[in-house]
């Protein structure tokens, strides 16, 4: 006796669909799993068994081949576990066999049977909707995640209730999409005080999407400035949102009860991050950090402290908004569109810029902390702005304007720079004289006309002035970051 | 390094620098690459500390800077910090500038200032009296330092501490009777000690470019017509000059916008009123600024 059901394997941030066989032959009893299971995968005999027999249903005592095909495609995870064990139950004719190859279903069993989620169900629903069917069953976790595909979830907490359903002796509940948020959140921008270049250059760096470097002493509130950059980017549009849901599904890093990730992302990976972990890797290619700040922010704390294969490994997201990767099982392309932040200090002891404190660096330790960083990701900040330590004054000072009333203006200037403002001839004549006579690069000259483009759109204004290209001027590498080679 | 465009100059040839052989044990041989004439030119030494302030450093720059465009030849060691620096300057004001060496002629010592003997010798030199393949030692650079001093009608100390080798080049400038100036700094700090020890010797105070034209008896170009700069840049310039400060105080004291002030600061860092090191900016108070900041 043969049965059917469909299930998902994920490939990068792809769901390719899989048939599940189940196969009962006369013949001493036994169970195995065949089509390229890894070990999760065929660990799922003994969840599979112990979750039949807790559901009172009946473990088939015959020689029991399963068979995930296509063959050749490497299946991972315990998503399988579901599907395998309705198979299962329809080969022993424990639940309807037409019924159950209406559906596709995900999910990981408990050895009491319970439903656990894994995963990727967004992915899947919509690989099983593209496939032609049009519902999914998966634990209750998974269902709003799986209604955003516009698929008809069914949640089930047990596989007694799942095998109750292909029966047609229980109705599940109905689960609606989830909604939007209303956009706050996150730390505000009102708990920063002075600071207000910094504040000016968080701005522009949201309007134009500008990669922003934040340098200067410890403790002088970089990394609190950083953190309050998601909450002034303009919204996501909603396929942005679903691009990003896809990704955060794959990863299993949907937050409980707020599927839909309709806020900018912000990944702060720690320094010791290897490459694989910030661009992605391993044999069947995951996601990295990279690819998780898609559309989002990218915070690299202490920049200089991150390993420089994986700091040199960004240049291509950085330039193409994407990152490919190739492993002897496959080749992924990953989205990778974000704005890259990074905090440093002047030196490695942190004394310097810090008028209260004494560099002790030796000339050749100071060296050898900026040679970890080469020029050519030095030139993909935009802005590079020099945080100083504030005043006790300025500390004590009245709340400064809040997240949200930037955020309008930002969202009023990334409108307007999808035309960007075309350079005036001041503006033009100013920034000539600047490459004369500042060491300024071809790529530095690009980057500041670009930051100049966002500063007038800021303003409002219909052409670059000059007085826009002096400021994008003056969130250049300072000439000692210019001199670093 | 191309050994064949080394020079030999040997004492009391044609060529020998007059003013190095007043030293009491001037080198037998100078081996020069680049344009050895500019070693009998009018120069001025600028030393100073290896581990150099920001504020030292800038100092050291637009000083240099100065000396060159009024065309002196701006004599230092190629070592890191106020050296550098000074050779920057120089090389930044159109001028020319001399490095000499502690170390054979084809080491370019440090090496991170390869690139920096590089466009010295395009058109000033790099010098020594050590031939090719003389490794640096640390008892060699006391011995470099005679010829800076004694290349030199004048040597500025910017920033030393105690026992700084560029003390002895001043030493060694006493001993020629040449002019030498040290650049004061905060008492609190240890990298004045030495420039402060050096003014109580009796050493003159340098406060602006035109202490060294004036002793040297070089009339200072008029300032060559600095563009006049914005309401916005002269208000700016007027909080510089009472001390250096961040963007951020700036801000706040002249009541304009962020966006203001950083457009003011570019215009004055483009005029050469103005930079910035570490995040703090300082007005250029050196020389041709003086007359610049008239046009307020």
């Amino acid at each position: 006796m043969l049965a059917r059901a469909t299930t998902h394997a994920l490939v990068g941030l792809e769901a390719r669909p899989v048939e599940v066989e189940a196969h009962l032959q006369r013949g001493v009893p036994a169970f195995s799993i065949v089509g390229l299971p890894d070990k999760a995968c065929q660990e799922a005999k003994e969840r599979v068994r112990s979750g039949i027999t807790s559901a009172e249903l009946e473990w088939p005592l015959r020689r029991l081949t399963v068979n995930l095909a296509p063959a050749g495609l490497r299946k991972e995870g315990s998503g399988f576990d579901l599907p395998i064990a309705l198979a299962v139950l329809a080969a022993s004719r424990q639940i309807p066999a037409e019924r159950l190859a209406q559906h596709a279903a995900l999910g990981e069993l408990a050895l009491d049977g319970r439903v656990r989620p894994v995963p990727g169900a967004l992915v899947a629903a919509e690989a099983a909707r593209r496939a032609g069917l049009d519902r999914l069953i998966c634990p209750p976790e998974s269902a709003p995640e799986a209604a955003l595909a516009g698929i008809e979830p069914i949640p089930v907490e047990h596989l007694a209730q799942a095998g109750a359903y292909l029966r047609g002796a229980f109705e599940p509940r109905a689960v609606v999409p989830p909604e939007r948020g209303n956009g706050a959140g996150g730390p505000d921008l009102a708990d920063v005080r002075g600071q207000e270049r910094a504040r000016r250059a968080l701005e522009l760096a949201a309007a134009g999407r500008h990669n922003l470097l934040l340098a200067g002493p410890p403790g002088t509130g970089k990394t609190m400035l950083a953190r309050r950059l998601p909450g002034i980017l303009p919204e996501l549009t909603i396929e942005q949102a679903l691009e990003v849901t896809r990704i955060h599904s794959v990863a299993g890093l949907l937050p409980v009860g707020r599927p839909l990730v309709d806020r900018p992302p912000f990944r702060a990976p720690h320094h010791t991050a290897s490459t694989a972990a910030i661009v992605g890797g391993g044999a069947g290619p995951r996601p990295g950090e990279a690819t998780l700040a898609h559309r989002g922010v990218l915070f690299l704390d202490e920049l200089a402290e991150f390993y420089r294969p994986a700091l040199e490994a960004l240049r291509q997201p950085l330039e193409d908004g994407s990152i490919a990767i190739a492993r002897v099982q496959g080749h992924a392309v990953f989205p990778a569109r974000f704005v890259l932040v990074g905090t440093m200090n002047l030196c490695p002891c942190g004394g310097r810029g810090d008028p209260a404190a004494e560099c002790s660096c030796s000339p050749q330790r100071l060296a050898a902390y900026r040679d970890k960083l080469s020029r050519a990701l030095l030139d993909r900040f935009d802005l590079v702005v020099q945080v100083p330590r504030a005043r006790a004054s300025e500390l004590g000072g009245s709340p400064s304007e809040a997240s949200a009333a930037v955020r309008e203006r930002v969202e009023r200037a990334a409108g307007r720079l999808h035309d960007p403002p075309s350079l005036s001839k001041p503006g033009a004549e100013l920034l000539a004289r600047a490459v004369d006579s500042l060491p300024l690069s071809g790529r530095g000259r690009a980057r500041v006309a670009r930051v100049a483009a966002t500063i007038a759109a800021l303003a409002d204004q219909g052409s670059v002035g000059a007085e826009h290209v002096a400021e994008a001027l003056s969130y250049r590498s300072p000439t000692e970051l210019g001199s670093w080679t | 390094m191309d050994v064949s465009s080394v020079r030999t100059i040997a004492r009391r040839k044609p060529g020998y620098p007059r003013l190095l052989s007043e030293l009491h044990d001037p080198p037998a041989t100078l081996f020069v690459r680049g344009d050895a004439g500019s070693l009998s030119e009018p120069g001025v030494a600028v030393v100073g500390a290896r581990s150099c302030s920001a504020y030292g450093a800038q100092v050291a720059r637009s000083l240099a800077r100065e000396l060159a465009s009024v065309g002196l030849v701006v004599v230092s060691g190629l070592a890191r910090g106020i050296d550098g620096e000074a050779h920057r300057g120089a090389l930044e004001g159109g001028g020319r500038t001399v490095a000499v060496l502690g170390c054979g002629i084809d080491r370019d010592y440090p090496r991170s200032h390869a690139e920096l003997a590089r466009r010295i010798v395009t058109s000033g030199a790099v010098v020594s009296e050590y031939a090719s393949g003389v490794e640096p030692a640390p008892w060699r650079f006391p011995a470099r330092n005679r010829i800076i001093a004694g290349l030199s009608l004048a040597t500025v100390v910017v920033e030393a501490r105690e026992r700084s080798g560029a003390l002895i080049t001043a030493d060694f400038a006493l001993e020629l009777g040449r002019e030498v100036f040290a650049v004061p700094g905060e008492i609190t700090s240890g990298l004045s000690a030495g420039t402060n020890d050096l003014l109580r010797q009796g050493a003159a105070p340098l406060t602006a470019v035109r202490d060294v034209l004036d002793a040297l008896g070089i009339e200072p170009e008029p300032a060559a017509g600095v563009s006049s700069v914005s309401d916005a840049a002269v208000a700016v310039l007027s909080i510089l000059d009472d001390g250096a400060c961040g963007a951020d105080e700036l801000t706040r004291a002249t009541g304009l916008s962020s966006a203001e002030v950083a457009a003011a600061l570019v215009e004055l860092e483009l005029g050469g009123l103005a930079a910035q090191a570490d995040g703090v900016y300082r007005s250029f108070s050196l020389g041709r600024s003086r007359g610049a900041r008239r046009l307020a």
